[in-house]
């Protein structure tokens, strides 16, 4: 495996608490809102940033979107793409800023997701597979393809409802200590998230992330410039990607997803054994998810996820291995794309030691996980604060 | 058996490549590709073999039977249309020739379980006949 070399590293992060509704505001005032935090945070003026990665998701622009952008946050970067990966976009462009730094193409990136939530726009015709085999049979959306995820994982290896619920009281519980997370001030035990509405079984209302209205951005540079910073570099020492499919009919396999090749790689790429990452910022759309990346990142068997997280004590800042501190989107919020952002924005608050009243003690390495349409598109990151 | 007829819910949106898959299950024939180069059966429809890319492949009528490999019963559907009829089963179908489908499985009671054997039948939803799958007739049957 090839070392990522020159290594990145994170000099600046921004992210809005999410709010359940806006009204007439634009995705374009979102994403400059927070970008304007992350260039703050990073000690940086407009000036510095000659890269820019941006999401699909900006609603009001369905194509030219990176010039778009540029244009609207008065910038003329030397690079510039649009990065198309669900709910892995936020951490697939981490390691493309890096690799856009390595190719000499740019010094420092600015990486921005975000998305209003206004009055729901009207569905688009789509002419895919993803529209023509599914919604005709009734099922339309993610909740019914992550459903059938997670009763194969059930049936596969016996897990029981409340293995999974665990993890949705766990980022409740996590999520109290976040004063930004949409659900501080509710948290829900097990009973709880068993006893809420079944959405399409096995999942609970309480195991789905409840969409958001938000933004994050990431500002990635060189290593030497991010010495410079008012901050801790936090630096980027591995990444992996793996793409299986887009429809969950399509999936090569139910139980086990793409994240496993892709934190593979990054594990290796950063000379790090599983056991040696403190911190697991891993996406969280569904319960189910947590499960899977649990059992696919090695650090226990298939089916067993629910035992480790027992012997881990659980997913808080006390944890052996603690998982998703700001409450993980399941108790922050999915703030539409952004919402797999949240997981690098937050393993660079606790590498930096900065995380308040939820910091891990002794935090220098974290894993982060992205995941996107169907338990299809995954990136993985392997961030450190030593070089 | 609900009436799944009258739901006002979203079609298939048919391009000309897929249309035969539609038009041949309103007829009662459950169809697919088939690769005449690599010999594999392949679902949904492509202008080429998603295993080898030949372009030497051709609509095949399949069984119609398979295994259940996932099901969820659906209490709050992603689309408004559906929600006269909840809860409903979904599930995956792995045919007897290798590809899945997704479709609507008609049961009675939400009985299903995984590796349960199934049968295509067209079923009318929302005014068009549709590949749905079903039991086999004699499951109730003491054995
Ligand atoms: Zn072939």
């Amino acid at each position: 495996m090839r070392h990522l070399s020159p290594r990145a590293a994170i000099s600046g992060i921004g992210e809005l608490k999410p709010v359940r509704r806006t009204e007439g505001v634009t995705t374009l005032e979102l994403l400059m809102q927070v970008s304007a935090l992350a260039l703050e945070d990073a000690g940086i003026g407009p000036d510095q940033v000659d890269g820019l990665l941006v999401g699909p998701q900006v609603g009001e622009t369905p194509q030219h979107v990176p010039a778009m952008v540029s244009e609207y946050f008065g910038l003329q970067p030397t690079m510039s793409n649009m990065v198309d990966l669900g709910g892995a976009s936020g951490p697939g462009m981490i390691w493309r800023a890096a690799a856009a730094i390595a190719a000499g193409q740019c010094e420092t990136v600015l990486c921005v997701l975000g998305n209003h939530r206004n009055t729901p726009a009207p569905r688009s015709p789509n002419r895919n597979p993803a529209r023509e085999f599914d919604p005709p049979f009734g099922a339309s959306g993610a909740n019914t393809s992550y459903a059938l995820l997670m009763q194969a994982h059930m049936a596969a290896f016996g897990c029981a409802a409340e293995d999974y619920a665990v993890i949705a009281a766990g980022a409740r519980g996590n999520a109290q200590l976040n004063p930004d997370a949409i659900f501080y001030g509710q948290p829900a035990d097990v009973d709880e998230v068993l006893a809420s509405p079944m959405v399409a079984s096995p999942l609970h209302l309480f195991e789905i992330v409840m969409p958001v209205a938000g933004g994050d951005a990431v500002v990635v540079t060189t290593a030497e410039n991010a010495k410079e910073g008012p901050h801790r570099p936090v630096h980027l020492l591995g990444a992996g990607e793996k793409i299986t499919h887009r429809v969950v009919s399509q999936a090569p396999n139910l139980t086990s997803g793409p994240l496993k090749p892709a934190m593979a790689r990054a594990l290796s790429q950063s000379c790090l054994g599983i056991e040696q990452i403190k911190f697991l910022s891993l996406y969280d759309c569904y319960t189910i998810m947590v499960a899977t990346t649990i059992e696919d990142a090695g650090l226990c068997g298939p089916g067993q996820f629910a035992n480790w997280l027992r012997d881990n004590g659980g997913m808080g800042p006390q944890a052996n291995q603690p998982i998703n501190t700001h409450g993980g989107q399941l108790g922050f919020g999915q703030p539409d794309l952004a919402g797999g952002m949240t997981h690098v924005v937050e393993a660079v608050r606790q590498i930096r030691g900065n995380a308040g009243e939820r910091q891990i003690p002794d935090c220098e390495t974290a894993l982060v996980t992205g995941n996107g349409a169907t338990m299809s598109e995954a990136v993985a990151l392997v961030l450190g604060g030593a070089q | 058996m609900k009436d799944l007829s009258q739901l006002d819910v979203p079609g298939p949106t048919k391009t000309p490549l897929t249309a035969p898959f539609w038009e041949n299950a309103a007829e009662g024939k459950l169809t697919i590709q088939k690769c005449g180069s690599c010999g594999e059966h392949f679902f949904y429809p492509r202008p080429l073999c998603p295993n080898c890319w030949s372009s030497d492949v051709a609509w095949t009528e399949v069984r119609g039977s398979g295994r259940l490999k996932s099901f969820s019963q659906i209490w709050k559907p992603g689309h408004p249309g559906w929600l006269p009829v909840t809860p409903y089963l979904v599930g995956l179908v792995e045919l007897d020739e290798g590809p899945t489908l997704l479709s609507h499985i008609l049961v009675e009671r939400n009985e299903a379980k995984i590796g349960d054997r199934l049968e295509f039948i067209p079923q009318n939803i929302g005014g068009q006949m549709l590949p749905c799958f079903k039991y086999p007739d004699n499951k109730e049957e003491p054995v």
